[in-house]
């Protein structure tokens, strides 16, 4: 057959090897792009970049400033009353009720929340995506079983649950982010599956089918790719969930043991000096309002940039 | 349809059985012993046997389970280790308390959050709808606590300061008694709990809204020559209130389950402070009944909402 | 009711009773007396080595979930598929693999038929690497050979679909189904979906495929007047079974079945004289639904010239009176050439027939 147009063309001046490709623009390219003309996306992007610096700065603030998180300096940080003090250049963020600096406590508090707050969602991602995937694709008997296992998890009722499941076994680092991701990941698994089964009846998935593909095959390579724009974007959504749901255990006690830092704990203690101390609250929950605020901004730009349908 | 409600039923009495026998496994799994919590500290180990026993602890599990089981068929939720209360009693006590909460806070969120919703969806993307967006995904970014914390401080410190007293922060007056009174003790948890919950329905409804408002049937509404707030409320507002309404049940279940966290700030005397208790002194008979009374609430409701899908929506009958 | 060999060339794909049926109905145990829409009810035919053979319809007729029964995306429930001798009907996923090299399908909607978040060169380089063909620059070799065979541009390969045209994704459609070099395309409705003035490069671009490559066709469409360009045979279906078998020439000069009749009738004619001269042969009623098919021949609740025997006795698809052991028709009454069917009326009171109902949409099938 004689070659016409474009391919003759490109035959002509290539010769005979692997013809070089021109790079595509992919929907992902597109959609950074996008993002990044966001001034919003821009904007919360650079503050949880600077939270987590601040996060994982927090032992050099702790070095620069010569006070640690847990160090208490009940001469010169609290007032002769007993008194937490306010910002001052030896404390910029004042103290607490037991003369501890608190910007040096909120940066470490920073820790927990994100360290918390991103691996319980990681985890929940991995497993609602495994679970929601095999479930809408497989179908039959399995989807049954994992559809009604994830809507039993979901009709659990949260905090209670937490709550007590996190009394009995003394609360650590790992049990939050346990229980956190316990409950996070059968909304992700049922969205996935959603998903899923929608993409399952669209004709290249019979495409591959036809060619021979197998069920793993077709599983990663045709319906993956398809479900990484809304995993993402609930994911960046379930982050913020997951530092809420972590401030909050800590603001009841149930949080990282004390004396470890964190900004629900500290909101919890100033509630009894908050008429005399307006730094002891303000800072912890502005630090946490700034985090999941910005994730919550976020997520909502890289779901406009990924489908900019509106 | 009845086959389809049977099944729904089926489940949920599955769902509250698998939620009991977790709770269950919780506590016997683990190291800890309520009876010597309540034998106090001082007992010797004859007098922590001997109320393991009274307790029934020392039974194999389950027997235990078992006569749980028996117990809760016949209404009987045992009593509390603590306060030697019939746990039912606690449980309707409390009752009345949560339920002013959430329902009252419901139909704030409802007015605040499906209004803000409308009117972000008749303007999109205009700076009223972007200023909107962003106060609703403060809300939302908060968690309750700090939202009450907030409240407290500003509506009744501030104004107490100034002489104003208007707000108390905490305590509960019981409706039957002193309606005035009721009110008052309620506005600040109120606002706590409608703000961060409005912010989910402002969005449900202005994304609902906007979708229903771009079909074809709207336009030609508006081509007929109806004005615009008819098409809104009358022709938009209807079919986008499904989401919404579907929301509300199952919030509503949730939170007349307890709502431990705005309960513990204002000192209300309701079942999510009941259960905050029960986890604190371990006692178990209580922790279960809140429990199952939670759960129970989001069964129903999810049983509820899904009937009422099914009504207001022929399409999704199954046939 | 077996097309019987013409001699003229081996049969490569046999159909013999292809039934199948969607179960439709919530019953909690499948399986048992429930409805099934039945797509495809009982078709035999064959495809001979080297032909294309056009299956005509209405929308609903079955034609798209009998080319899924003959390439086994779908399980049969009943009868038999034979592609080159070999019996495929019951086979496993993993037991049809080696036979999807010879038996391909190149799908209706090039927008929906490739996948938006993969590159073309790895679209069409999918069935080289499922089947262990080619590696690496091998195949990207073999995948842009591909691409310029079909009309496209080799330097695209690593372009995403959204960024072809209508036209160009079929073109990367039937690229994927050429990869493995098969033997039979069954094309379902391949230019259904493009622009007037596109379908001609494809259909052409397809023809000179068939010379080239030795390619053997089943070529599915409601278009008939693209059947007829394309097709060597022709195969009229309705409501789940054949109605007529002929060679292309003679069924368009002298459909022996009505609905043939009926369906040549309604194709648009460019001259307009001639549009406005000819008459047309217009059904009663619409499809009746697929799960309650009418007793005895399934059309004669819209045939002009129903009668009794309609109803009664369903018709065998064979040869009648002199016409040509190629040329079968189920029909009790075939249409003869001075009849006219504009003007003709049944026989059988509108009673006796099944109630006119709309087509059911399908239950999806389960894989």
């Amino acid at each position: 057959m004689t070659l016409t147009g474009p391919a003759q063309a490109a035959r002509e001046v290539h010769g005979a090897g692997p013809v070089p490709a021109i790079e595509g623009r992919s929907p992902w390219r597109l959609a950074w792009a996008r993002l990044r003309r966001d001034p919003v996306a821009v904007g919360s992007a650079t503050v949880l970049v600077l939270l987590a610096a601040m996060a994982l700065a927090a032992p050099a603030i702790a070095h620069a400033t010569g006070h640690g998180p847990d160090d208490q300096y009940h001469d010169v940080g609290l007032t002769t009353a007993g008194l937490p003090v306010g910002p001052s250049h030896r404390f910029l963020l004042g103290t607490d009720n037991l003369g501890r600096d608190i910007l040096v406590r909120v940066a470490y508090g920073a820790r927990i929340s994100l360290l918390v707050g991103v691996t319980a969602t990681l985890l929940a991602t991995v497993a609602g995506v495994v679970v929601g995937l095999v479930a809408g694709y497989v179908g039959g008997v399995v989807d049954v079983v994992l559809a009604r296992t994830m809507d039993v998890v979901l009709s659990f009722p949260y905090l209670l649950f937490a709550i007590a499941l996190v009394s009995v076994f003394h609360p650590t680092l790992a049990i939050s982010i346990f229980v956190i991701a316990f409950f996070s990941w059968a909304a992700m698994g049922r969205i996935v599956r959603g998903q899923t089964l929608s993409i399952r009846e669209k004709e290249y998935i019979e495409a591959a089918w036809s060619v021979g593909s197998g069920t793993l095959r077709v599983m990663f390579v045709e319906v993956l790719p398809n479900l990484v724009a809304p995993v993402i974007v609930l994911a960046t959504l379930l982050v913020p969930t997951a530092i809420v749901f972590e401030a909050t255990l800590s603001f009841l006690g149930l949080g990282v043991a004390p004396p470890t830092p964190t900004w629900g704990g500290m909101l919890s203690d100033s509630l009894s000096f908050y008429r005399v101390a307006w730094w002891f609250p303000l800072f912890p929950g502005l630090a946490l309002l700034a985090t999941t605020l910005a994730f919550n901004l976020l997520g909502d730009s890289v779901r406009d940039a990924l489908d900019p349908g509106g | 349809m009845l086959r389809f409600l049977a099944r729904r039923a089926f489940f949920g009495l599955l769902v509250l059985w698998i939620v009991s026998v977790s709770v269950f496994v919780l506590f016997f799994v683990t190291p800890h012993d309520p009876a010597k919590t309540i034998a106090g500290r001082l007992a010797t180990p004859q007098t922590v046997a001997l109320v393991n026993h009274r307790l029934g602890l020392d039974r194999p599990l389950l027997a235990q389970y078992g006569s749980f089981v028996w117990r809760l068929l016949h209404g009987d939720l045992g009593y509390s280790y603590y306060s030697s209360a019939p746990v039912r009693e606690l449980l309707v006590s409390r009752l009345p308390v949560t339920a002013s909460l959430a329902l009252g806070a419901a139909v704030l969120w409802l007015l605040v959050g499906v209004g803000a919703g409308v009117v972000a969806a008749r303007r999109p993307r205009s700076l009223v709808d972007t200023g909107s967006t962003l106060l609703v995904l403060t809300g939302l970014s908060m968690p309750t606590f700090l939202v009450g914390l907030l409240l407290i401080y500003f509506l009744f410190f501030r104004l107490h300061l100034a002489g104003v007293d208007l707000f108390p922060a905490s305590g509960y007056v019981p409706l039957t008694q002193d309606p005035a009174g009721w009110a008052r003790h309620l506005l600040l948890p109120w606002a706590t709990l409608a703000l961060v919950t409005a912010a989910t329905y402002s969005r449900l409804t202005r994304s609902s809204l906007l979708e229903v408002l771009g079909e074809d049937y709207i336009r030609t509404a508006r081509s007929k020559g109806l004005s615009e707030p008819r098409v809104v409320y009358r022709h938009g507002l209807r079919s986008a209130i499904t989401p919404v309404v579907t929301q509300l049940g199952i919030d509503l279940g949730t939170l007349l389950g307890g709502v431990i966290v705005t309960e513990q700030i204002f000192g209300l005397p309701g079942l999510g402070q009941l259960a905050w208790q029960s986890v604190t002194t371990q006692d178990l008979p209580v922790i279960i009944g809140t429990v199952l009374v939670a759960s129970v609430f989001i069964v129903v409701a999810n049983l509820l909402v899904d009937l009422g899908y099914a009504l207001l929506d022929p399409r999704v009958r199954p046939s | 009711m077996a097309q019987r060999a013409s001699g003229s060339g081996e049969v490569l794909l046999r159909l013999e009773n292809v039934v199948k049926h969607f179960p439709v109905g919530h019953g909690i145990f499948p399986g048992r007396d429930t409805d099934a829409v039945r797509a495809v009810d009982g078709v035999s035919l064959e495809v001979h080595r080297g032909e294309t053979l056009g299956l005509v319809g209405e929308t609903g007729c079955g034609k798209s979930t009998l080319a899924r029964c003959a390439t086994r995306l779908h399980t049969l429930t009943a009868g038999r598929v034979i592609f080159d001798g070999h019996d495929i009907s019951t086979l496993s996923r993993r037991q049809l693999r080696p036979y999807r090299r010879e038996l391909q399908m190149i799908f209706q909607d090039p927008y929906g038929s490739l996948n938006p978040h993969r590159r073309v060169g790895s679209i069409i380089g999918d069935p080289l690497a499922v089947h262990g063909i080619a590696e690496g620059a091998a195949r990207k070799r073999q995948v842009q050979e591909l691409m310029e065979l079909v009309g496209l541009n080799p330097e695209h390969y690593n372009r995403f679909p959204a960024e072809f045209s209508g036209g160009q994704r079929q073109r990367i459609g039937v690229a994927r189904a050429l990869a493995l070099h098969p033997k039979l395309i069954v094309c379902d409705e391949p230019v259904s979906a493009l622009d007037v003035s596109i379908r001609a490069q494809i259909i052409n671009l397809l023809a000179d495929l068939q010379r080239e490559l030795d390619l053997t066709y089943l070529f599915i469409s409601h278009d008939l007047s693209v059947v007829r360009h394309v097709s060597d045979r022709v195969a009229v279906m309705y409501l789940g079974r054949l109605v007529e078998v002929a060679p292309a020439a003679e069924l368009y000069w002298r459909p022996r079945h009505p609905y043939s009749g009926a369906l040549l009738s309604a194709v648009p004619v460019p001259d307009p004289d001639l549009a406005g001269r000819r008459e047309r042969i217009i059904l009663a009623g619409d499809v009746p639904s697929p799960v309650h098919p009418p007793p005895g021949c399934r059309f004669h609740p819209r045939c002009p010239k129903a009668r009794r025997r309609c109803v009664d006795e369903e018709p065998a698809l064979v040869p009648r009176d002199r016409d040509g052991a190629e040329h079968a028709t189920a029909c009790h009454f075939p249409v003869e050439s001075v009849e006219d069917l504009v003007h003709a009326h049944p026989t059988i009171d509108q009673p006796d027939r099944e109630p006119l109902t709309g087509p059911r949409r399908m239950a999806r099938s389960t894989r």
